[in-house]
């Protein structure tokens, strides 16, 4: 509970915290999806090609 | 060296160095920052004027530190794309941008949350840190902003490298605000001189947390700049092979 509190600060203290490691999730996160849709994209679209070359 | 750095820069090359180099700056910054944190929050004692507040150093300070290393990896990389027209530099600085404004955000919200016990304040309009760090931000946006505006990726490295480099000029002024007016904000505890103005049961977690936030940095812009790689280099033939290898030759 002491730990918790961090002698009255703990709503600063954990909340400081808690947004840090979520922006970093958010950056990992963000950067695998925006690799992933580049990926799709290219991936569908060349398909396509090679279909309609067929 | 120089074939090194040749090599380097060939894209396919480069595509697959950073794709080994990530798991490695991941790791080694999950250590430091797994131990700054723990140290920072439960080992740190509490300090004599800010008590148990200041554990809010241990994120904002490298928050802001790569808020504005960022900037200057995007600003530097933008010119050397502009002046040697390496398409590389191009990504790298179009990759580092997302990352810097998430940092940016993050160190205007921790040092709010910050301000709020220790100066009474939220946010305080014409300080000189809070308003350079807030100017930061906008040029971050105006970055992407810009970039996103214009298709023809080449207009969009080169108009886009402009607005980084006009924009370097608010990275010392950020820096040094608090020597040059007089701000709400605390001078340097690290950068000073005489040497840093911290014990070091205080200072080990905070080096290992900017170090492990740099290490965080490198993996993340390696990550983007792959990205950047993939979308550039869409019609060349090694990523075509790569993303649909069972097109027929």
């Amino acid at each position: 509970m002491e730990l918790l509190s961090m002698g009255g600060y703990g709503a600063y203290v954990w909340t400081a915290y808690a947004l840090t490691f979520g922006v970093v999730i958010i950056c990992v996160a963000q950067g695998r999806r925006r690799h992933r849709r580049v990926w799709n994209d290219l991936r569908s679209r060349l398909r396509a090609a090679s279909e309609r070359s067929k | 060296m120089w074939t090194f750095l040749h090599k380097l820069s060939s894209p396919p090359h480069f595509y697959d160095l950073a794709a080994k180099m990530i798991p490695w700056f991941a790791a080694a910054s999950l250590l430091l920052i797994g131990y700054g944190t723990v140290a920072g929050l439960f080992f740190a004692p509490p300090d004599y004027q800010q008590k148990d507040a200041f554990r809010i150093i241990y994120v904002h300070v490298p928050a802001a530190y790569l808020s504005m290393m960022a900037y200057v990896v995007m600003a530097v990389s933008a010119g050397i794309g502009l002046i040697w027209r390496m398409k590389l530099a191009h990504a790298v600085a179009a990759g580092a941008a997302p990352v810097g404004a998430w940092f940016t955000f993050l160190a205007l919200a921790t040092g709010s949350i910050w301000g709020r016990p220790m100066w009474g304040t939220w946010w305080e309009w014409g300080d000189p840190r809070l308003t350079s760090e807030l100017i930061l931000l906008f040029l971050y946006f105006g970055y992407m902003a810009l970039r996103a505006a214009i298709d023809d990726t080449a207009r969009a490295d080169r108009a886009s490298a402009v607005l980084a480099l006009v924009g370097a000029v608010n990275v010392p002024i950020i820096h040094f605000s608090v020597e040059w007016w007089s701000s709400l904000h605390q001078g340097p505890t690290l950068v000073r001189a005489g040497g840093p103005a911290i014990e070091p049961v205080m200072l080990w977690p905070l080096l290992a947390m900017i170090l492990g936030f740099m290490l965080l940095f490198a993996a993340l812009l390696l990550g983007r700049v792959r990205t950047e790689v993939l979308f550039r280099e869409r019609r060349s033939r090694w990523v075509r092979k790569l993303v649909y290898p069972e097109e027929p030759a």
